[in-house]
Protein backbone atom coordinates (compact mmCIF):
# COMPACT_ATOMS: atom_id res chain seq x y z
CA UNK A 1 0.00 0.00 0.00
CA UNK A 2 1.63 3.50 -1.05
CA UNK A 3 1.69 5.39 2.21
CA UNK A 4 -0.12 8.37 1.84
CA UNK A 5 0.60 11.98 4.24
CA UNK A 6 -1.93 14.33 5.21
CA UNK A 7 1.18 17.22 4.74
CA UNK A 8 3.81 15.33 3.04
CA UNK A 9 5.75 18.81 2.92
CA UNK A 10 6.05 18.75 6.54
CA UNK A 11 5.97 15.08 7.25
CA UNK A 12 8.84 14.27 4.78
CA UNK A 13 10.70 17.43 5.26
CA UNK A 14 14.53 16.69 5.55
CA UNK A 15 15.99 17.00 9.07
CA UNK A 16 18.22 19.93 9.16
CA UNK A 17 15.01 21.53 7.88
CA UNK A 18 12.97 20.40 10.53
CA UNK A 19 15.38 21.74 13.38
CA UNK A 20 16.05 24.77 11.46
CA UNK A 21 11.64 25.08 11.50
CA UNK A 22 11.89 24.39 14.94
CA UNK A 23 14.49 26.98 16.13
CA UNK A 24 12.76 29.57 14.33
CA UNK A 25 9.48 28.71 16.62
CA UNK A 26 11.06 28.31 19.78
CA UNK A 27 12.77 31.75 19.14
CA UNK A 28 9.71 33.15 18.82
CA UNK A 29 7.71 31.18 21.29
CA UNK A 30 10.02 31.74 23.85
CA UNK A 31 9.95 35.55 23.66
CA UNK A 32 6.23 35.32 24.19
CA UNK A 33 5.96 33.19 26.85
CA UNK A 34 8.58 35.48 28.51
CA UNK A 35 6.73 38.68 27.47
CA UNK A 36 3.13 36.93 28.29
CA UNK A 37 3.54 34.84 30.58
CA UNK A 38 4.29 35.27 34.50
CA UNK A 39 5.59 31.81 36.04
CA UNK A 40 8.01 31.39 32.97
CA UNK A 41 9.13 34.87 33.17
CA UNK A 42 10.10 34.39 37.10
CA UNK A 43 11.36 30.74 36.37
CA UNK A 44 13.55 32.42 33.52
CA UNK A 45 14.61 34.89 35.68
CA UNK A 46 15.55 32.60 38.40
CA UNK A 47 17.47 30.71 35.97
CA UNK A 48 19.13 33.58 34.89
CA UNK A 49 18.21 33.14 31.12
CA UNK A 50 16.73 35.71 28.78
CA UNK A 51 14.93 35.63 25.16
CA UNK A 52 18.26 36.89 24.07
CA UNK A 53 19.98 34.03 24.94
CA UNK A 54 17.99 31.37 23.04
CA UNK A 55 19.40 31.09 19.51
CA UNK A 56 17.65 28.24 18.48
CA UNK A 57 16.88 24.08 19.59
CA UNK A 58 20.71 23.53 20.86
CA UNK A 59 19.95 26.04 23.53
CA UNK A 60 16.98 24.65 24.46
CA UNK A 61 18.60 22.62 27.29
CA UNK A 62 18.89 26.28 29.14
CA UNK A 63 15.44 26.63 29.86
CA UNK A 64 13.97 25.35 33.34
CA UNK A 65 11.70 22.98 33.19
CA UNK A 66 7.70 23.03 33.90
CA UNK A 67 6.08 20.54 35.82
CA UNK A 68 2.54 19.60 36.36
CA UNK A 69 3.03 21.21 40.30
CA UNK A 70 3.10 24.21 38.24
CA UNK A 71 0.35 23.51 36.69
CA UNK A 72 -1.74 23.29 39.44
CA UNK A 73 -0.13 26.05 41.06
CA UNK A 74 -1.20 28.47 38.54
CA UNK A 75 -4.82 27.17 38.38
CA UNK A 76 -6.63 28.58 36.21
CA UNK A 77 -5.19 31.32 34.53
CA UNK A 78 -1.93 31.43 35.31
CA UNK A 79 -0.02 29.98 32.34
CA UNK A 80 -2.62 31.23 29.55
CA UNK A 81 -0.17 33.61 27.12
CA UNK A 82 -3.47 35.12 25.26
CA UNK A 83 -6.45 36.85 26.43
CA UNK A 84 -9.27 34.64 27.53
CA UNK A 85 -11.29 36.67 24.82
CA UNK A 86 -8.72 34.73 22.14
CA UNK A 87 -9.57 31.21 23.70
CA UNK A 88 -12.20 29.04 22.41
CA UNK A 89 -12.21 25.99 24.09
CA UNK A 90 -10.75 24.19 27.11
CA UNK A 91 -9.91 20.63 27.74
CA UNK A 92 -9.32 19.26 31.43
CA UNK A 93 -6.92 15.97 32.56
CA UNK A 94 -9.08 13.26 34.06
CA UNK A 95 -7.31 13.59 37.25
CA UNK A 96 -9.74 15.21 39.84
CA UNK A 97 -9.34 17.89 42.85
CA UNK A 98 -5.94 18.70 43.52
CA UNK A 99 -4.54 16.96 40.06
CA UNK A 100 -6.85 18.96 37.67
CA UNK A 101 -4.91 20.58 34.80
CA UNK A 102 -7.59 22.77 32.41
CA UNK A 103 -5.63 23.64 28.88
CA UNK A 104 -6.90 26.41 26.87
CA UNK A 105 -7.17 26.55 23.37
CA UNK A 106 -7.62 29.35 20.66
CA UNK A 107 -9.04 28.61 17.55
CA UNK A 108 -5.48 27.96 15.48
CA UNK A 109 -4.93 25.46 18.38
CA UNK A 110 -7.47 23.79 17.90
CA UNK A 111 -7.11 23.93 14.25
CA UNK A 112 -3.36 22.69 15.49
CA UNK A 113 -4.84 19.78 17.10
CA UNK A 114 -6.88 18.62 14.74
CA UNK A 115 -3.93 18.40 12.01
CA UNK A 116 -1.87 15.89 13.89
CA UNK A 117 -5.35 13.82 14.55
CA UNK A 118 -5.41 14.35 10.52
CA UNK A 119 -2.20 13.20 10.31
CA UNK A 120 -2.67 10.12 12.20
CA UNK A 121 -5.96 9.08 10.57
CA UNK A 122 -4.11 9.52 7.21
CA UNK A 123 -1.15 7.67 8.30
CA UNK A 124 -3.71 4.84 9.23
CA UNK A 125 -4.97 4.68 5.65
CA UNK A 126 -7.69 7.26 6.57
CA UNK A 127 -8.84 9.21 3.40
CA UNK A 128 -12.59 10.72 2.49
CA UNK A 129 -13.87 7.74 2.05
CA UNK A 130 -13.89 5.98 5.32
CA UNK A 131 -16.07 5.74 8.35
CA UNK A 132 -14.19 6.61 11.52
CA UNK A 133 -16.13 6.05 14.54
CA UNK A 134 -14.73 7.56 17.74
CA UNK A 135 -15.67 5.60 20.78
CA UNK A 136 -13.50 7.84 23.00
CA UNK A 137 -15.07 9.87 25.75
CA UNK A 138 -16.48 13.77 24.49
CA UNK A 139 -16.35 16.29 26.93
CA UNK A 140 -13.25 17.38 29.24
CA UNK A 141 -11.22 14.23 27.65
CA UNK A 142 -9.51 14.79 24.88
CA UNK A 143 -9.44 11.53 23.32
CA UNK A 144 -13.16 12.26 21.96
CA UNK A 145 -12.59 15.68 20.54
CA UNK A 146 -9.13 14.88 18.85
CA UNK A 147 -9.80 12.43 16.71
CA UNK A 148 -13.25 14.23 16.06
CA UNK A 149 -11.47 16.74 14.59
CA UNK A 150 -8.87 14.81 12.78
CA UNK A 151 -11.69 12.96 11.40
CA UNK A 152 -13.30 16.05 10.09
CA UNK A 153 -9.72 17.39 8.65
CA UNK A 154 -9.43 13.74 6.60
CA UNK A 155 -13.05 14.98 5.59
CA UNK A 156 -13.84 11.22 6.80
CA UNK A 157 -17.57 10.27 7.79
CA UNK A 158 -17.33 10.78 11.43
CA UNK A 159 -19.73 8.94 13.82
CA UNK A 160 -18.95 10.56 17.44
CA UNK A 161 -20.09 7.68 19.29
CA UNK A 162 -18.37 8.55 22.63
CA UNK A 163 -17.67 5.58 25.37
CA UNK A 164 -20.10 2.58 26.20
CA UNK A 165 -22.88 1.13 25.32
CA UNK A 166 -21.37 -1.78 23.25
CA UNK A 167 -24.74 -3.16 21.40
CA UNK A 168 -24.55 0.26 19.58
CA UNK A 169 -21.40 0.29 18.98
CA UNK A 170 -21.73 -2.79 17.61
CA UNK A 171 -24.64 -1.87 15.85
CA UNK A 172 -23.07 1.26 14.00
CA UNK A 173 -20.38 -0.39 13.62
CA UNK A 174 -22.43 -2.25 10.93
CA UNK A 175 -25.01 -0.77 9.78
CA UNK A 176 -22.66 2.59 8.98
CA UNK A 177 -19.91 0.11 7.78
CA UNK A 178 -17.40 1.86 9.94
CA UNK A 179 -13.97 1.37 8.15
CA UNK A 180 -11.32 2.85 11.04
CA UNK A 181 -11.78 2.44 14.78
CA UNK A 182 -10.83 5.32 17.78
CA UNK A 183 -10.55 4.00 21.05
CA UNK A 184 -8.60 2.52 24.11
CA UNK A 185 -6.99 -0.42 23.06
CA UNK A 186 -8.85 -2.64 26.14
CA UNK A 187 -12.13 -1.21 24.87
CA UNK A 188 -10.90 -2.30 20.95
CA UNK A 189 -10.16 -5.76 22.20
CA UNK A 190 -13.87 -6.04 24.31
CA UNK A 191 -15.75 -4.61 20.98
CA UNK A 192 -13.74 -7.22 19.08
CA UNK A 193 -14.91 -10.26 21.34
CA UNK A 194 -18.37 -8.90 21.57
CA UNK A 195 -18.23 -9.21 17.84
CA UNK A 196 -17.32 -13.06 18.01
CA UNK A 197 -19.68 -13.67 20.49
CA UNK A 198 -22.82 -11.83 18.45
CA UNK A 199 -21.14 -13.13 15.45
CA UNK A 200 -21.22 -9.44 14.36
CA UNK A 201 -17.89 -9.99 13.47
CA UNK A 202 -18.67 -10.95 9.75
CA UNK A 203 -20.48 -8.02 9.14
CA UNK A 204 -17.75 -5.56 10.56
CA UNK A 205 -15.28 -4.26 8.34
CA UNK A 206 -12.62 -2.31 10.17
CA UNK A 207 -9.58 -1.84 8.92
CA UNK A 208 -7.48 -0.28 11.02
CA UNK A 209 -7.71 0.85 14.56
CA UNK A 210 -6.03 4.16 16.18
CA UNK A 211 -5.73 3.31 20.12
CA UNK A 212 -4.25 5.20 23.09
CA UNK A 213 -4.74 6.79 26.53
CA UNK A 214 -3.57 3.61 28.17
CA UNK A 215 -0.48 1.16 28.03
CA UNK A 216 -0.72 -2.23 25.73
CA UNK A 217 1.40 -4.43 24.41
CA UNK A 218 2.41 -6.05 20.68
CA UNK A 219 0.77 -9.32 22.24
CA UNK A 220 -2.37 -7.10 22.21
CA UNK A 221 -1.84 -5.75 18.88
CA UNK A 222 -1.72 -8.87 17.88
CA UNK A 223 -4.82 -10.34 19.30
CA UNK A 224 -6.94 -7.36 18.61
CA UNK A 225 -5.49 -7.82 14.77
CA UNK A 226 -6.62 -11.09 14.82
CA UNK A 227 -9.79 -10.90 16.71
CA UNK A 228 -11.19 -7.98 14.10
CA UNK A 229 -9.77 -10.57 11.62
CA UNK A 230 -9.59 -9.55 7.33
CA UNK A 231 -5.86 -7.58 7.52
CA UNK A 232 -7.14 -5.37 10.13
CA UNK A 233 -4.38 -3.00 11.57
CA UNK A 234 -4.11 -1.73 15.16
CA UNK A 235 -2.04 1.66 15.65
CA UNK A 236 -0.90 3.45 18.85
CA UNK A 237 -1.45 6.73 19.05
CA UNK A 238 0.45 9.29 22.00
CA UNK A 239 -0.85 12.29 23.61
CA UNK A 240 -1.47 14.47 26.67
CA UNK A 241 -3.67 16.97 27.41
CA UNK A 242 -0.92 19.66 28.78
CA UNK A 243 1.12 19.45 25.29
CA UNK A 244 -2.56 19.41 23.79
CA UNK A 245 -4.46 16.21 23.19
CA UNK A 246 -3.80 12.62 20.89
CA UNK A 247 -1.76 13.14 17.71
CA UNK A 248 1.25 14.90 19.74
CA UNK A 249 2.75 11.46 18.32
CA UNK A 250 1.14 8.53 16.26
CA UNK A 251 2.16 5.45 14.64
CA UNK A 252 2.82 4.72 11.11
CA UNK A 253 2.17 1.32 8.81
CA UNK A 254 5.63 0.21 9.86
CA UNK A 255 4.06 0.40 13.49
CA UNK A 256 7.75 0.66 15.35
CA UNK A 257 7.08 3.68 16.97
CA UNK A 258 5.19 6.79 17.31
CA UNK A 259 6.51 9.86 14.73
CA UNK A 260 6.37 13.48 16.75
CA UNK A 261 4.59 15.83 15.25
CA UNK A 262 7.94 17.96 15.36
CA UNK A 263 6.89 20.89 13.43
CA UNK A 264 4.62 21.84 16.43
CA UNK A 265 6.35 20.07 19.42
CA UNK A 266 10.06 19.45 20.38
CA UNK A 267 10.76 15.83 22.42
CA UNK A 268 13.66 15.43 24.57
CA UNK A 269 14.97 12.59 26.43
CA UNK A 270 16.10 13.61 30.03
CA UNK A 271 17.16 11.60 32.74
CA UNK A 272 14.62 11.95 35.18
CA UNK A 273 17.09 12.29 38.02
CA UNK A 274 19.56 15.12 36.70
CA UNK A 275 17.49 16.71 34.36
CA UNK A 276 20.68 16.21 31.92
CA UNK A 277 19.29 15.88 28.46
CA UNK A 278 20.10 12.07 27.45
CA UNK A 279 20.64 11.64 23.17
CA UNK A 280 18.38 9.63 20.91
CA UNK A 281 18.32 5.74 22.07
CA UNK A 282 18.96 6.35 25.61
CA UNK A 283 16.14 5.47 27.98
CA UNK A 284 14.90 8.53 29.41
CA UNK A 285 11.92 11.14 30.55
CA UNK A 286 9.89 12.67 27.45
CA UNK A 287 10.05 16.32 28.00
CA UNK A 288 7.56 18.24 25.27
CA UNK A 289 8.41 21.89 24.41
CA UNK A 290 5.02 23.41 22.04
CA UNK A 291 6.66 25.78 19.88
CA UNK A 292 3.77 26.65 18.02
CA UNK A 293 0.58 26.83 20.06
CA UNK A 294 -0.78 29.77 21.50
CA UNK A 295 -2.81 29.69 24.52
CA UNK A 296 -1.28 27.20 26.62
CA UNK A 297 2.35 27.06 25.58
CA UNK A 298 4.61 24.37 27.43
CA UNK A 299 7.97 24.59 27.77
CA UNK A 300 10.11 21.56 28.76
CA UNK A 301 7.16 19.81 29.97
CA UNK A 302 8.12 16.61 32.22
CA UNK A 303 5.50 13.83 30.77
CA UNK A 304 6.65 11.58 33.44
CA UNK A 305 6.72 8.92 30.95
CA UNK A 306 9.72 7.31 30.51
CA UNK A 307 10.41 6.32 26.12
CA UNK A 308 13.15 6.30 23.63
CA UNK A 309 13.33 8.09 21.13
CA UNK A 310 14.47 6.96 17.95
CA UNK A 311 15.65 9.46 14.83
CA UNK A 312 16.69 6.85 12.05
CA UNK A 313 15.25 6.57 8.94
CA UNK A 314 11.46 5.22 8.89
CA UNK A 315 10.50 3.27 6.12
CA UNK A 316 6.92 5.17 5.73
CA UNK A 317 9.35 8.07 4.63
CA UNK A 318 8.50 10.80 7.54
CA UNK A 319 11.22 12.06 8.87
CA UNK A 320 10.07 13.21 11.77
CA UNK A 321 11.31 11.29 15.10
CA UNK A 322 9.82 8.47 16.57
CA UNK A 323 9.23 7.74 20.33
CA UNK A 324 8.64 4.30 21.82
CA UNK A 325 5.52 3.10 23.59
CA UNK A 326 5.80 4.96 27.40
CA UNK A 327 7.77 1.68 29.12
CA UNK A 328 6.54 3.30 32.49
CA UNK A 329 5.91 6.46 34.77
CA UNK A 330 8.79 8.70 36.99
CA UNK A 331 6.37 8.79 39.43
CA UNK A 332 3.73 6.57 40.73
CA UNK A 333 0.82 7.27 38.50
CA UNK A 334 -1.74 4.78 37.52
CA UNK A 335 -3.89 4.77 34.08
CA UNK A 336 -6.77 3.28 35.21
CA UNK A 337 -9.14 2.46 32.84
CA UNK A 338 -8.22 5.70 30.72
CA UNK A 339 -8.11 7.53 34.27
CA UNK A 340 -4.79 8.86 36.00
CA UNK A 341 -4.96 8.24 39.09
CA UNK A 342 -2.32 8.82 42.15
CA UNK A 343 -2.08 6.95 45.21
CA UNK A 344 -2.00 10.53 47.15
CA UNK A 345 -5.57 10.69 46.30
CA UNK A 346 -6.49 7.86 47.90
CA UNK A 347 -4.54 8.62 50.88
CA UNK A 348 -6.43 11.86 51.10
CA UNK A 349 -9.74 9.91 51.06
CA UNK A 350 -8.58 7.87 53.35
CA UNK A 351 -7.36 10.48 55.19
CA UNK A 352 -10.55 12.42 55.48
CA UNK A 353 -12.89 9.61 56.44
CA UNK A 354 -10.51 8.52 59.58
CA UNK A 355 -8.45 5.98 58.21
CA UNK A 356 -4.92 5.22 58.61
CA UNK A 357 -3.18 6.12 55.34
CA UNK A 358 -2.07 2.39 55.14
CA UNK A 359 -3.32 1.03 52.38
CA UNK A 360 -2.50 -1.17 49.61
CA UNK A 361 -4.14 -0.84 45.88
CA UNK A 362 -4.48 -3.74 43.76
CA UNK A 363 -4.36 -3.04 39.80
CA UNK A 364 -5.80 -6.02 37.66
CA UNK A 365 -7.13 -6.26 34.03
CA UNK A 366 -10.32 -8.89 33.97
CA UNK A 367 -12.37 -9.03 31.02
CA UNK A 368 -10.01 -6.52 29.13
CA UNK A 369 -11.26 -3.86 31.77
CA UNK A 370 -9.37 -2.92 34.40
CA UNK A 371 -10.28 -3.23 38.22
CA UNK A 372 -9.02 -1.28 40.80
CA UNK A 373 -9.04 -2.97 44.58
CA UNK A 374 -8.14 -0.85 47.43
CA UNK A 375 -7.18 -2.70 50.63
CA UNK A 376 -8.19 -0.29 53.96
CA UNK A 377 -7.40 -1.22 57.88
CA UNK A 378 -10.00 -1.21 60.09
CA UNK A 379 -9.01 1.00 63.05
CA UNK A 380 -10.51 1.00 67.00
CA UNK A 381 -11.91 4.33 66.01
CA UNK A 382 -13.82 3.15 63.58
CA UNK A 383 -15.11 -0.25 64.44
CA UNK A 384 -18.39 -0.64 65.95
CA UNK A 385 -20.41 -3.79 66.95
CA UNK A 386 -23.11 -3.53 64.47
CA UNK A 387 -22.21 -4.92 60.70
CA UNK A 388 -24.54 -2.53 59.13
CA UNK A 389 -22.69 0.62 60.54
CA UNK A 390 -19.37 -1.31 58.79
CA UNK A 391 -20.91 -1.81 55.60
CA UNK A 392 -22.34 2.04 55.73
CA UNK A 393 -18.89 2.98 56.44
CA UNK A 394 -17.41 0.82 53.57
CA UNK A 395 -19.82 2.23 51.14
CA UNK A 396 -19.06 5.85 51.77
CA UNK A 397 -15.60 4.73 51.40
CA UNK A 398 -16.60 3.82 47.97
CA UNK A 399 -18.25 6.77 47.55
CA UNK A 400 -15.54 9.26 48.32
CA UNK A 401 -13.12 7.10 46.36
CA UNK A 402 -15.50 7.75 43.26
CA UNK A 403 -15.97 11.30 43.64
CA UNK A 404 -11.84 11.89 44.35
CA UNK A 405 -10.98 9.27 41.41
CA UNK A 406 -13.61 9.41 38.77
CA UNK A 407 -13.96 5.88 38.75
CA UNK A 408 -15.25 2.59 40.98
CA UNK A 409 -12.65 1.32 42.91
CA UNK A 410 -13.22 -2.07 45.05
CA UNK A 411 -12.97 -0.99 49.03
CA UNK A 412 -12.03 -4.29 51.24
CA UNK A 413 -11.31 -3.89 55.02
CA UNK A 414 -9.09 -5.67 56.30
CA UNK A 415 -7.76 -6.43 59.68
CA UNK A 416 -5.37 -4.11 61.53
CA UNK A 417 -1.52 -4.56 60.70
CA UNK A 418 -2.24 -6.80 57.82
CA UNK A 419 -1.10 -4.60 55.52
CA UNK A 420 2.92 -4.08 55.51
CA UNK A 421 4.25 -0.98 57.28
CA UNK A 422 6.43 0.92 55.41
CA UNK A 423 10.38 0.49 56.05
CA UNK A 424 11.79 3.28 53.55
CA UNK A 425 9.04 2.56 50.09
CA UNK A 426 5.92 0.70 51.12
CA UNK A 427 4.57 -1.36 48.67
CA UNK A 428 1.34 0.23 48.45
CA UNK A 429 0.78 -0.41 44.88
CA UNK A 430 0.46 -4.23 43.23
CA UNK A 431 -0.25 -4.08 39.29
CA UNK A 432 -1.17 -7.38 38.52
CA UNK A 433 -2.06 -6.13 34.64
CA UNK A 434 0.50 -7.63 32.11
CA UNK A 435 1.63 -4.97 30.08
CA UNK B 1 -28.88 -7.00 83.83
CA UNK B 2 -26.17 -4.64 81.97
CA UNK B 3 -23.44 -6.89 80.86
CA UNK B 4 -20.08 -5.60 78.90
CA UNK B 5 -19.74 -7.38 75.42
CA UNK B 6 -16.71 -7.45 73.66
CA UNK B 7 -16.40 -7.47 69.64
CA UNK B 8 -13.84 -7.91 67.25
CA UNK B 9 -13.01 -7.31 63.85
CA UNK B 10 -12.38 -10.20 61.80
CA UNK B 11 -11.72 -10.73 57.97
CA UNK B 12 -13.46 -13.72 56.85
CA UNK B 13 -10.68 -16.04 56.31
CA UNK B 14 -9.91 -19.74 57.41
CA UNK B 15 -8.46 -19.74 60.85
CA UNK B 16 -9.41 -16.76 61.87
CA UNK B 17 -11.85 -17.29 65.24
CA UNK B 18 -9.81 -19.78 66.08
CA UNK B 19 -6.91 -16.79 66.93
CA UNK B 20 -9.44 -15.42 68.61
CA UNK B 21 -10.51 -18.39 71.06
CA UNK B 22 -6.36 -19.14 71.37
CA UNK B 23 -5.78 -15.80 72.39
CA UNK B 24 -8.31 -16.38 74.75
CA UNK B 25 -7.69 -19.79 76.30
CA UNK B 26 -4.17 -18.78 76.83
CA UNK B 27 -5.42 -15.73 78.95
CA UNK B 28 -7.30 -18.33 80.78
CA UNK B 29 -10.69 -16.43 79.70
CA UNK B 30 -13.69 -18.34 79.51
CA UNK B 31 -16.25 -17.94 76.94
CA UNK B 32 -20.00 -17.17 78.04
CA UNK B 33 -21.57 -16.40 74.75
CA UNK B 34 -20.50 -16.20 71.23
CA UNK B 35 -22.24 -14.38 67.99
CA UNK B 36 -20.81 -13.80 64.40
CA UNK B 37 -22.51 -11.56 61.84
CA UNK B 38 -20.56 -11.74 58.84
CA UNK B 39 -20.09 -10.75 55.16
CA UNK B 40 -18.46 -12.36 52.80
CA UNK B 41 -15.33 -10.40 53.26
CA UNK B 42 -15.37 -9.91 57.42
CA UNK B 43 -17.47 -9.93 60.24
CA UNK B 44 -17.93 -8.73 64.03
CA UNK B 45 -17.62 -11.62 66.55
CA UNK B 46 -19.00 -10.33 69.81
CA UNK B 47 -18.14 -11.95 72.80
CA UNK B 48 -19.39 -11.83 76.70
CA UNK B 49 -16.56 -13.09 78.60
CA UNK B 50 -16.09 -13.61 82.70
CA UNK B 51 -13.44 -11.15 82.76
CA UNK B 52 -13.67 -8.41 80.34
CA UNK B 53 -10.90 -6.81 81.46
CA UNK B 54 -8.28 -9.45 80.92
CA UNK B 55 -9.96 -10.12 77.81
CA UNK B 56 -9.78 -6.82 76.04
CA UNK B 57 -6.21 -7.01 77.30
CA UNK B 58 -4.84 -9.82 75.78
CA UNK B 59 -6.71 -8.98 72.48
CA UNK B 60 -5.59 -5.85 71.85
CA UNK B 61 -1.96 -6.78 72.85
CA UNK B 62 -2.48 -9.54 69.95
CA UNK B 63 -3.15 -6.29 67.59
CA UNK B 64 -7.27 -7.21 67.04
CA UNK B 65 -9.74 -4.12 66.68
CA UNK B 66 -11.89 -4.38 69.75
CA UNK B 67 -14.94 -2.52 70.94
CA UNK B 68 -16.75 -3.09 74.05
CA UNK B 69 -20.20 -2.03 74.27
CA UNK B 70 -23.11 -2.44 76.93
CA UNK B 71 -25.99 -5.01 75.85
CA UNK B 72 -28.81 -6.66 78.11
CA UNK B 73 -28.27 -9.50 79.68
CA UNK B 74 -32.33 -11.00 80.13
CA UNK B 75 -33.01 -14.24 81.34
CA UNK B 76 -36.18 -16.10 79.96
CA UNK B 77 -38.24 -19.51 81.07
CA UNK B 78 -36.43 -22.54 78.93
CA UNK B 79 -40.16 -23.46 78.09
CA UNK B 80 -42.11 -23.57 74.69
CA UNK B 81 -42.82 -20.08 74.09
CA UNK B 82 -40.78 -18.23 76.53
CA UNK B 83 -39.03 -16.57 73.88
CA UNK B 84 -41.95 -15.23 72.02
CA UNK B 85 -43.14 -13.97 75.51
CA UNK B 86 -40.37 -12.09 75.92
CA UNK B 87 -40.51 -10.63 72.02
CA UNK B 88 -43.39 -10.13 72.63
CA UNK B 89 -43.07 -7.59 76.02
CA UNK B 90 -40.19 -5.51 73.60
CA UNK B 91 -42.43 -5.40 70.47
CA UNK B 92 -45.25 -4.28 72.92
CA UNK B 93 -42.91 -1.46 74.49
CA UNK B 94 -42.21 -0.31 70.35
CA UNK B 95 -38.29 -1.43 71.25
CA UNK B 96 -36.12 -1.86 68.27
CA UNK B 97 -33.74 -4.93 68.59
CA UNK B 98 -29.95 -4.11 66.80
CA UNK B 99 -29.49 -8.10 66.93
CA UNK B 100 -29.52 -10.93 69.64
CA UNK B 101 -28.10 -14.14 70.54
CA UNK B 102 -28.25 -17.05 73.21
CA UNK B 103 -25.59 -17.25 75.93
CA UNK B 104 -25.24 -20.06 78.62
CA UNK B 105 -27.62 -20.27 81.45
CA UNK B 106 -26.85 -20.97 85.17
CA UNK B 107 -29.71 -23.97 85.08
CA UNK B 108 -32.08 -25.79 82.89
CA UNK B 109 -35.08 -23.89 83.89
CA UNK B 110 -34.14 -20.59 82.46
CA UNK B 111 -32.42 -19.52 79.31
CA UNK B 112 -30.11 -16.65 78.80
CA UNK B 113 -30.21 -14.20 75.97
CA UNK B 114 -28.67 -11.13 75.27
CA UNK B 115 -30.25 -8.12 73.85
CA UNK B 116 -28.53 -4.96 72.11
CA UNK B 117 -31.23 -1.81 72.01
CA UNK B 118 -30.68 1.78 72.01
CA UNK B 119 -31.99 1.65 75.42
CA UNK B 120 -31.20 -0.71 77.91
CA UNK B 121 -33.23 0.37 80.72
CA UNK B 122 -36.31 0.39 78.36
CA UNK B 123 -35.80 -3.15 77.47
CA UNK B 124 -35.79 -4.37 81.32
CA UNK B 125 -38.42 -2.10 82.16
CA UNK B 126 -40.58 -4.03 79.52
CA UNK B 127 -40.16 -7.33 80.18
CA UNK B 128 -40.03 -6.67 84.14
CA UNK B 129 -43.96 -6.32 83.32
Amino acid sequence: MAEKYFTPEIETMPRDEIKKLQSERLVKQIKNVYENVEPYRKKMDAAGVKPEDIHGIEDLHLLPFTTKDDLRDEYPYGMLARPLSDCVRIQSTSGTTGKRVVAFYTQNDIDMWDECCARAITAVGGTKDDVVQVCYGYGLFTGGPGLNGGSHKVGSLTLPMSSGNTDRQLQFMQDLKATILCCTPSYAEYLAESAINTGAIDNIHIKAGIFGAEAWTEEMRRDIENKFGRGMKAYDIYGLTEITGPGVAFECSDQGGMHVNEDYFIAEIIDPKTGEVLPYGSKGELVFTTIAKEAFPMIRYRTRDICVLSDSQCPCGRTHVRMSKPMGRTDDMLIIRGVNVFPSQIETVLLEQGYEANYQIIVDRVNNSDTIDVNVEMTPEKFTDNLGKVADMEKQLVSALKSMLGIFAKVHLVAPRTIARSEGKAVRIIDNRKL
Amino acid sequence: MTVKQISVFLENRKGQLNEITKILAQAGINLLALNIAETTEYGIVRIIVDDVAAATDALIGAGMVVKVSDVSRVTISNSVGGLNSALQKIADAGIDIEYMYSMVSGDSENADMVFKTADSTALEAALAN
